[in-house]
């Protein structure tokens, strides 16, 4: 955080007229952010929103904050997007050589380590929170989580970015142990949905994704069909 | 049979480096490489239904010799063992070597490193030292053997040309043959730990020589379910039996050939 604020301190002084001009143009881009998953019985369900801002304006409003990093592996990425696209990109490359070598699958715990080690190496320069899930046939569905400062841990739920703070209660009353690939999808929709509702950093649409042995399942929620949750 | 540099009959040697092919497509200094395997002790290991067990014939060439010293079995990792043959020199050096590369990638990837990748690494290291003159290759050969949950059980050979492959049992050293062919006789894949570590034993005092090498200290070390995927020296109590077992075995066909004659 600290090497964020010096990063956009610097940025400011480069502009001259920072105050008059408007704070997209001096702050970086964030993925703001809501990201979550959840392990299930035989996989994994992903989710995250798709507002990414600079400061105040929406750069993109539609991103895809759910990256493949393997054929069974996923990330779901919060934070700085340039520093979080690099870290994904270098963990796709270490990984996709290192299944080679094998000549195997890799595991979701591998990838969660490759991510582990780059985050907390670089953790002065970095501003990211990773969430790793995926499936593979040692220990199937997974979530291993990646917080600011380069910690690792496996969970059965995660959930990342600014807007996750809005939806700890949520998760803590409704997340039950076992639950079916269908109850998951719709625990993470409605979740994302009452984040998007509050953090101003979340937003656009929900992108949703099962993970598990036949592969992976992508789908969106579109903005008129987010689950609601008050009659307003 | 060797072809000479420039010797006084006019022909050239092709044995003096690993950077030379001889015209028949033998790399000499290799071959000589596994000659000095072949002049060592026996080691075997055999790969059973839930673990690995190496068995090592160590000759004790002089009684002043500490009890227990100049093991020819390391640990490589927690579930890795390394059982040798050749200059001993050499094995412990690549013995080094192995327990990097497992702590490295067990440092880089966070799981336990497979033993056919563990295998392969360290048969390219041995590999790359037969493509120079400036070195020369290393002088043994080994077994690395290992036990998971995942995989199970595991065998793998590396030789000093640098190849390795995956085996349910193997042997290697002066008793090689004979050593093999008691192993073929054995039914692994059906048997335990504990019925395979007897096996073992008596295997290696079958293929002993009583009159070329006297003395000679068995090692004896598995790793598998019953050791809870832990390779570690076999403990007091199973040795004495494998060895009873072993030395047993041998008397009644001692007494049987005594019947036939």
């Amino acid at each position: 955080k600290m090497a964020a604020a010096t990063a956009t301190r610097f940025c400011q002084q480069l502009s001259s007229v920072s105050d008059m001009s408007p704070d997209w143009t001096t702050k970086e881009v964030s993925t703001g952010t809501t990201i979550m998953a959840v392990e299930y019985e035989g996989g994994v369900v992903i989710g995250a929103d798709s507002r990414t801002t600079t400061g105040a304006y929406i750069a993109n409003r539609v991103t895809d904050k759910l990256t493949p990093i393997h054929d069974r592996i996923f990330c779901c990425r919060s934070g700085s997007a340039a520093d979080t696209q690099a870290i994904a990109d270098i963990v796709t490359y270490q990984l996709g050589f290192h299944s080679i070598e094998l000549d195997e699958a890799p595991l979701v715990q591998t990838a969660a380590n490759l991510f582990k080690a780059s985050c907390y190496r670089y953790r002065e320069e970095l501003m990211a929170g990773i969430i790793v899930a995926g499936w593979d046939k040692r220990r199937g569905g997974q979530v291993y989580t990646v917080p600011v400062g380069g910690m690792l841990v496996r969970q059965p739920v995660s959930v990342g970015g600014s807007g996750s703070t809005y939806i700890y209660g949520f998760m803590d009353s409704n997340y039950k142990p076992n639950m079916t690939k269908e109850q998951c999808l719709h625990l993470v929709s409605g979740a994302l949905s009452l984040a998007m509702e509050r953090d101003g950093s979340s937003g656009g649409v929900i992108r949703l994704a099962a993970i598990s042995e036949s592969g992976v399942e992508r789908q969106v929620i579109l903005g008129n069909q987010l689950p609601k949750w008050s009659t307003a | 049979m060797r072809e000479g540099l420039k010797t006084q009959d006019g022909g050239i040697q092709y044995d003096l480096s690993a950077s030379t092919f001889s015209p028949d497509g033998r790399v000499f200094q290799v071959e000589y490489a596994m000659k000095a395997v072949e002049n060592s002790s026996t080691a075997i290991g055999i790969r059973c239904k839930d673990g690995v067990v190496f068995g090592v014939e160590k000759l004790v060439l002089s009684k002043l010799y500490e009890q227990g010293s100049n093991k020819r079995i390391f640990n490589v990792d927690r579930h890795v063992g390394m059982a040798v043959a050749g200059l001993l020199a050499d094995a412990r050096s690549l013995s080094e070597v192995a327990r990097e590369e497992a702590s490295n990638f067990r440092s880089n990837y966070g799981h336990n490193i497979p033993l056919k990748h563990l295998s392969e690494r360290v048969a390219m290291y041995v590999h790359a030292y037969t493509l120079y003159s400036a070195v020369r290759p290393f002088g043994c050969s080994f077994i690395l053997g290992s036990y998971d949950q995942d995989d199970g059980p595991q065998l793998y050979m590396v030789d000093p040309s640098g190849i390795s492959y995956g085996y349910w049992g193997c042997a290697i050293g002066k008793a090689k043959q004979a050593a093999k062919t008691e192993i073929e006789k054995l039914q692994m894949k059906d048997m335990t730990c504990r019925e395979l570590v007897k096996e073992v034993a008596k295997i290696i005092y079958i293929v002993h020589d009583e009159v070329k090498d006297k003395a000679f200290e068995l090692e004896l070390s598995w790793v598998g379910e019953v050791t809870n995927g832990k390779h570690e020296l076999v403990p007091k109590d199973v040795r004495e039996e494998a060895e009873k077992y072993a030395k047993d075995s041998l008397e009644e066909e001692d007494d049987s050939d005594e019947e036939n004659m």
